[in-house]
């Protein structure tokens, strides 16, 4: 039976730790919510990697990878960008080497670090599909890696947990976040990264975290580690969005067709049977 | 005959069985098993799919009190539970701050799902070890105008009183 199934049931971690004690060659299709992923192995180690949209996948060539690991300049990235169209990067790698850019240690290294990139988003996926193709390989103009997956397995672990614990602290992003009204504290004098001050600049009531989270291009592990600690510092609670339905609605719904004064006559006539208890 | 009905919730071990049994005129129809895993053997049983008790008002209305299964892979239920409440109790361990994370998680689901009005119990107030009131307040993160009480789940004043604390929060929302 092939080796498929549904993300829920199998983490990543816990098929990378599958590919890696059955020595597994092939290629771990992954399809989740919003894009997918190719993932090629040989005898248990990862070969290559590479997300299946278009953008991503431009990212993952290889004068990118190392403009970004900088081996390379700007100048030298635009050069090739116009020159090595239609080359493999097996080709252009050699090519590279040769003329004095990188050494083979910085090319390897660099694809390296990117496909593992690419490995660490993936433990942030926890919906979608997955499927092993023992008959894929590498592409032919692509360079393979060799990458023992202990390491990235422990990784994947640790954020599981990490996954695990966000959810319980943050179950629903349908919730909406409000700034606390703490005396003292001022935002400004706040050190936050660029991603948290990118999160602070949705806080509205208005804004469910699911949107925060859409308009900043953030998967839900990276908006609930961000939430987590605006709320572990005390600058920001939760709250239900602005437009939700309120109190009374809800009480509407546990008293159907009863008007107010109906409503409060019910209340009134419980309290009394409770302290008659 | 008009049946409304209040949810009380928690983390695992709060003690939300033994509050329902406390008030409920009838056995509560508790689906209890032996507890499997090792590292929530507390206590001998615990909940799988809800305690139900009920407190009759006359032959026009009943109050029904349902309450959640303490253990996380039941938390499907909540949601069904929680439709048409018309408020909850969020029941803490005051002796169990390791389960205060699980019961701030709770508390934002159940808000999420029914935006009714609640009171957070207290409970094994008795016990030496508890928490004081203040300091459980800030470890939930719970903003001023959320009543925290006191509880003691077998003793039946203090059950009433969170019933009736939260009737009152019910009285003053409609009153609003």
């Amino acid at each position: 039976m092939a080796l498929q199934g549904d993300l829920q049931d199998f983490t990543v971690t816990q098929l990378l730790n599958l590919v890696n004690l059955a020595n597994k060659s092939g290629a771990l299709l992954i399809q989740g919510p919003n894009e997918g992923a190719r993932l090629i192995f040989r005898q248990g180690r990862l070969a290559y990697a590479q997300l299946a949209n278009e953008a991503a996948a431009a990212q993952g060539s290889l004068p990118e990878v190392l403009h970004r690991a900088e081996h390379i300049n700007d100048a030298q990235l635009n050069t090739l960008r116009r020159r090595a169209v239609g080359m493999s990067d097996k080709e252009l790698g050699l090519l590279l080497i040769n003329a004095g850019y990188v050494t083979q240690t910085e090319i390897l290294e660099s694809l390296q670090a990117y496909y593992v990139s690419i490995i660490q988003q993936l433990f942030t996926w926890v919906e979608g599909r997955f499927k092993f193709d023992a008959r894929q390989d590498v592409p032919q103009n692509k360079i393979p890696v060799r990458i023992a997956l202990e390491d990235l397995i422990i990784d994947g672990s640790r954020q599981m947990a990490e996954w695990d614990q966000l959810s319980v602290e943050i179950p629903n992003l349908d919730m909406a976040l409000t700034f606390t009204d703490r005396p003292g504290v001022n935002l400004k004098k706040v050190n936050l990264n660029v991603e948290e001050w990118r999160v602070v600049s949705y806080i509205n009531p208005k804004n469910s975290i699911r949107q925060i989270a859409k308009a900043s291009k953030m998967n839900d592990l990276e908006i609930r580690r961000i939430v987590y600690g605006l709320l572990q510092a005390g600058l920001v609670r939760l709250v239900r969005p602005e437009g939700a339905p309120t109190r009374l609605d809800g009480l509407q719904s546990a008293f159907p067709g009863a008007k107010k004064p109906e409503q409060k006559a019910l209340i009134t006539r419980l309290i009394e049977r409770i302290r008659s208890i | 005959m008009l049946t409304v009905k209040m949810v009380v919730t928690g983390p695992f071990n709060a003690g939300k069985t033994e509050f329902i049994k406390t008030v409920s005129e009838i056995d509560v129809v508790s689906t209890e098993r032996k507890i499997s895993n090792p590292e929530e053997r507390v206590k001998e049983t615990t909940t799988v799919a809800m305690d139900f008790g009920r407190i009759t008002v006359d032959e026009s209305l009943v109050l029904y009190l349902f309450g959640t299964p303490g253990q996380k892979r039941f938390d499907f239920m909540w949601e069904i539970l929680s439709e048409g409440m018309l408020g909850f109790i969020v029941m803490v361990d005051s002796t169990r701050p390791e389960t205060f994370r699980e019961a701030r998680g709770i508390l934002a689901a159940f808000r999420a799902f029914s935006p009714t009005p609640y009171v957070v119990a207290a409970s094994k107030q008795d016990l030496k070890d508890a928490w004081e009131l203040g300091d459980m307040r800030a470890a939930l993160r719970l903003e001023d105008e959320v009543k925290i009480l006191p509880c003691i789940s077998t003793d039946k004043e203090s059950v009433k009183n969170i019933l009736l604390e939260l009737l009152g929060s019910i009285l003053t929302e409609l009153e609003g």
